[in-house]
């Protein structure tokens, strides 16, 4: 087996990286979730990876495998070593770019090159060492035994190293004298500073004030400090000579396969960084059984990551929430009142579907989720009193665009349609709409005030947002599978208008 | 290079912290008086006297006895011992005169004041030295000889050479010698100053040795840019050196500071032994008896504020009090009582620091903590919190006392009735005589007074301020049973009637 990529077993497993995120990132709140997770991998531009979902549950083992790995600290710690040395290279060819002088700037390549030859041995020694159980983490090892043996690899250390060594050994001496500066090589003087401090040893008593000056040091040079160096160069002229060659012979020293793993696992490393975060409040993460052809899906204490991510910043407790369908079960439709979760809910649905597709942990206890081919959503925009009618047909085409789309392998997730609407028309086109999705078999979750959607048919199930039974004002934020009442509904409105007794006791001021 | 004549192994610390009841202490016992006079209107030594009495040497005898060595050696030799003093505070002033510069963050400007002062250090270690070959055989004191050898030992001429021949190399006439090695991005780094070598060949390793290969090069004229770069690689260079030179003024400084500060101490009592003499009060060097011991016995005995405040002679006591933990004192008012009181206290003070007393003898053991609980008038203002207050003042020194410790009370509680005022004091002395606590006592409580009178026991004594036949204060205290009355009819009747004294005031005459 032959290394390609630690996020695509084969080449003809490659998805072209989608720059732009999918439509339903913002509805979803995926685009916050991704957000957190990259914003520190800057320089990885990791964002495309995480807008292409898989197409096959077998890809999707490749990276569980991977993950797994690399949820070993061991394993972690490596990688982070590596990564850190790799951005120290890329610093180092960097400010190499940005300098004058022939002689630093090939300094500064030496030593990028030597970090290179480091990071590589030691990310090599770290996968010796550790037991690595996914395919993707196995063959890069096999990859870097190959590399590191190559003469190719051997010969451009063992150069750098030497040359390293040669310029260490440079040892030179400056005189200055009015405006003249004579250079020489270094010729075993005595250290003047050491017989001053000596001499006067007999009068040491307590602490003293620390005279050394701090210089600012730079890194660039000035042109003094350049042309001492260039008469270095003519002293020690054999290491310098080999320094120029070196630079023009190795221009093209880095690895491809090297470099593009160096980016691709930072996916992983900016993944479980995030979720590190949140389990450390005790939130539980899972990875996902993927099928692309059961439609039996839940999990078990799943939650809306970017709410969680919120909340735990407020150092508030994040609820978590279950479903599970099973058999001909297709559409959750979420009922109950307003702020009780249920758009949460909906979200917690598509986040989970969605990075499910990627490969990665979802949250959860315990899952298993459907493979989907195309993913929708319809969120409820804000509401716009002069342009009501516009709305109520931009809702239609776009559902219409949906359904068109969206074949029994979709998921379509609608939240809070139609309230632009009477009441009546509301429900008759609900109905209309949830016949086609029940026709086309996809799964759904349909948030929605209409609770008489929810025994449509033997597809769909009823979930509702509960209250606390004393006080109806105090939300759960737990979503239950039970049949939807009137009384939610009734209380929703009026909780829409703010017109519940608690609501109307603060509001209401003496 | 020490001085280490206040202690024969660790410098004085002038800025230690004063024990906690610094302040009691110079109100109860009218320290400023003593301070002044060991001062003369110097703040320097007025400070260091301070520190000095209060703080105490090692509550040790050697530690007393080495500082008395000094002393008395100083009392032998005061004019070389002030013109040491002289040396000191001429170096210290002189340095405080060279400018720092307004380059004083660069590594040549350092190096140029520090060669500077140096140069004047010199020219003071050497009168230093001048001072020492000449005198050294005078002094007697392990204190003195010590610091004497180890001036003749350690600046001898050999090495003043060595000085000047480096403070002559570190202005550079041959220009600075820098080695370096390439750092980060060849930069150079690792700068270290070094030494020319060039004359030490000799002329055939001059004629046959490989002249070494170098490059020179030379800045423009008009290139500032250049002069700058060039100036900070000469800077990187002797940044070592400069710092180096720098600290060693300043260690040479702190050593002056130290010869200084200890010398103070000594200045001061030579000052308190000049106005003594002349006043004509004897002076004595007491001897300091371990802590653990109970000694206290002296002769003439004199409360040396009181000596220095008045114009005529003041009465010496003489005590015996060894193998006693408590001293009672009663008696007349105006009767000496406080007066002595106040000499005890002086004379421990000023034997536990290792000066002279105002005594003909005196003898004593010394103690790890010294308290004063006096009466105060000026909390008559708060009168109904005047009791309150004189025992939370005892409770603060209760929370400071250790064994062998030595308290001195003078009319303590007495802020409330006798009989009261009599049982507070047994309770707190008798449980301060259990914890081995010296204690002195003048007070009126003749219920407190007698109780322990008649307990008869062994390490307790009872002094009475002594009256004459004719009611006449003798200022002597005597051994012997307190008396229920302290004379008050006698003060009334001499301020009131004026009867007795003035009479026999005008017979004397």
């Amino acid at each position: 087996m032959t290394f390609h990529s630690i996020l695509f077993e084969r080449p003809q497993d490659r998805l072209q990286e989608t720059p732009d995120m999918p439509d339903f990132f913002v509805d979803l709140n995926l685009d916050q979730v991704i957000e957190a997770i990259t914003v520190t991998k800057q320089e990885y531009n990791l964002k495309p990876f995480f807008h292409t979902p898989l197409r096959h549950p077998a890809a999707i083992r490749y990276r569980h495998q991977v993950m797994q790995d690399l949820e070993n600290r061991e394993l972690f710690e490596a990688v982070e070593t590596f990564a850190r040395q790799m951005r120290a290279m890329r610093e180092h060819l960097a400010q190499s770019e940005k300098l004058y002088y022939p002689y630093q700037k090939k300094r500064w390549f030496l030593d990028a090159v030597n970090i290179y030859c480091d990071a590589v041995l030691a990310l090599t020694g770290s996968l010796e060492q550790i037991e690595l159980k996914s395919r993707g983490f196995q063959s890069l090892r096999e990859y870097l035994r190959g590399y590191v043996a190559s003469e190719r690899f051997t010969t451009l250390r063992a150069e750098t190293r030497q040359l390293l060594a040669d310029l260490a050994a440079v040892h030179y001496c400056v005189q200055i004298k009015g405006n003249a500066v004579k250079v020489r090589r270094y010729e075993g003087e005595a250290d003047y500073s050491t017989e001053v401090e000596q001499t006067f040893k007999k009068f040491q008593q307590g602490e003293v004030k620390d005279y050394r000056v701090q210089f600012r040091e730079r890194v660039d040079m000035n042109h003094v400090e350049a042309k001492v160096l260039e008469l270095v160069a003519l002293l020690y002229p054999e290491t310098f000579a080999n320094l120029d060659e070196f630079c023009a012979k190795y221009e093209t020293y880095l690895d491809e396969t090297i470099a593009v793993f160096d980016r691709e696992v930072q996916f992983y490393i900016a993944y479980l960084e995030y979720m590190d975060i949140l389990k450390r409040r005790g939130l539980r993460f899972c990875y996902p059984r993927v099928s692309n052809n059961s439609k039996e899906i839940y999990v078990e204490d799943g939650f809306d990551l970017a709410l969680a991510y919120r909340l735990m910043r407020q150092n508030t407790a994040v609820v978590c929430n279950s479903f599970h369908l099973k058999d001909s079960e297709r559409i959750i439709v979420v009922s109950g009142p307003n702020q009780g979760g249920k758009t949460t809910f909906a979200r917690m649905f598509g986040q989970l579907h969605y990075l499910a597709s990627l490969g990665v942990p979802v949250a959860g206890k315990k899952a298993q989720l459907f493979l989907f081919d195309r993913l929708f959503t319809h969120f409820e925009k804000e509401e716009d009193i002069a342009n009501l009618r516009g709305k109520l047909e931009d809702d239609l085409i776009r559902m219409h665009q949906i359904l068109q789309q969206a074949t029994s392998s979709s998921i379509i997730i609608m939240n809070e349609i139609f309230t632009s609407t009477t009441l009546e028309d509301a429900v008759f086109l609900s109905r209309k709409i949830m016949e086609e999705i029940i026709r086309l078999d996809s799964l759904c979750v349909c948030v929605t005030f209409i609770d008489e959607l929810a025994s449509m048919s033997e597809k769909t199930v009823s979930m509702v947002s509960t209250v606390v039974p004393e006080n109806p004002a105090q939300r759960t934020y737990k979503i239950l599978r039970k049949p939807a009442d009137g009384l939610a509904f009734a209380l929703s409105i009026a909780e829409k208008h703010r017109l519940t007794y608690q609501q109307l006791q603060e509001r209401i001021k003496p | 290079m020490k001085a280490f004549l206040m202690y024969k192994d660790r410098d004085f610390d002038l800025h230690q912290k004063l024990p906690v009841n610094a302040e009691d202490l110079t109100q109860d016992l009218e320290l400023n008086t003593l301070f002044n006079a060991m001062a003369r209107g110097d703040k320097f030594l007025l400070e260091v006297a301070k520190t000095a009495v209060l703080c105490g040497a090692d509550h040790s005898p050697d530690a007393i006895l080495y500082r008395q060595a000094v002393l008395k050696d100083c009392l032998k030799n005061s004019a070389v011992v002030r013109e040491i003093y002289a040396i000191a505070i001429e170096a210290l002033e002189r340095e405080r005169k060279v400018f720092w510069g307004i380059f004083s963050k660069y590594p040549d400007a350092i190096l140029h004041r520090a060669v500077e002062v140096m140069l004047i250090f010199v020219e003071l270690l050497k009168r230093l030295k001048t001072l020492a070959e000449k005198h050294a055989n005078e002094f007697d004191s392990e204190g003195f000889r010590t610091f004497f050898d180890m001036i003749n030992r350690e600046l001898n001429a050999e090495y003043f050479a060595v000085i000047q021949h480096h403070l002559r190399e570190l202005k550079f006439r041959d220009g600075v010698l820098i080695s370096a090695r390439l750092g980060k991005g060849n930069r150079g780094e690792d700068y270290v100053l070094r030494k020319h070598t060039a004359q030490k060949r000799s002329l055939v390793e001059r004629v046959f040795s490989r002249k070494p290969r170098s490059f020179t090069f030379y800045i423009a004229e008009r290139d500032e840019n250049g002069y700058r770069a060039l100036s900070e690689l000469k800077d990187r260079g002797i940044n070592l050196v400069a710092n180096a030179l720098a600290q060693s003024t300043e260690h040479i400084l702190s050593f002056f500071t130290m010869l200084r500060t200890e010398l103070a101490f000594y200045v001061g009592c030579l000052n308190l032994h000049e106005q003594l003499i002349q006043k004509g009060v004897p002076v004595c060097f007491p001897q300091p008896a371990p802590a653990y011991e109970r000694r206290h016995s002296g002769k003439e005995i004199r409360d040396v504020c009181l000596v220095l405040t008045l114009e005529q002679p003041v009465v010496g006591n003489d005590l015996k009090a060894d193998g006693k933990n408590l001293v009672i004192i009663t008696g007349a008012n105006q009767g000496g009582k406080s007066t002595f009181l106040r000499g005890i206290g002086l004379a421990q003070l000023m034997m536990q620091c290792g000066m002279f007393v105002t005594a003909e003898a005196f003898s004593s053991n010394l103690c790890d903590g010294f308290f004063t609980h006096f009466k105060r008038e000026e909390d008559v203002t708060m009168k109904s919190g005047k009791l309150d207050e004189e025992l939370s003042r005892m409770s603060n020194i209760i929370d400071q006392l250790t064994p062998n410790a030595m308290l001195l009370f003078n009319e303590s509680f007495a802020a409330t009735n006798e009989r009261e005022g009599s049982e507070i004091a047994r309770q707190i002395i008798s449980a301060l005589l259990e914890k081995r606590i010296k204690v002195f006592y003048v007070t009126h409580l003749y219920d407190f007074a007698s109780r322990f009178y008649r307990l008869g026991r062994e390490d307790v004594v009872s002094l009475r301020a002594e009256r004459g036949v004719n009611g006449e204060r003798t200022f002597k205290l005597v051994e012997g049973e307190p008396l229920p009355t302290s004379f008050g009819k006698d003060l009334y009747a001499s301020v009131f009637e004026n009867t007795n004294l003035f009479l026999s005031s005008c017979t004397d005459e």
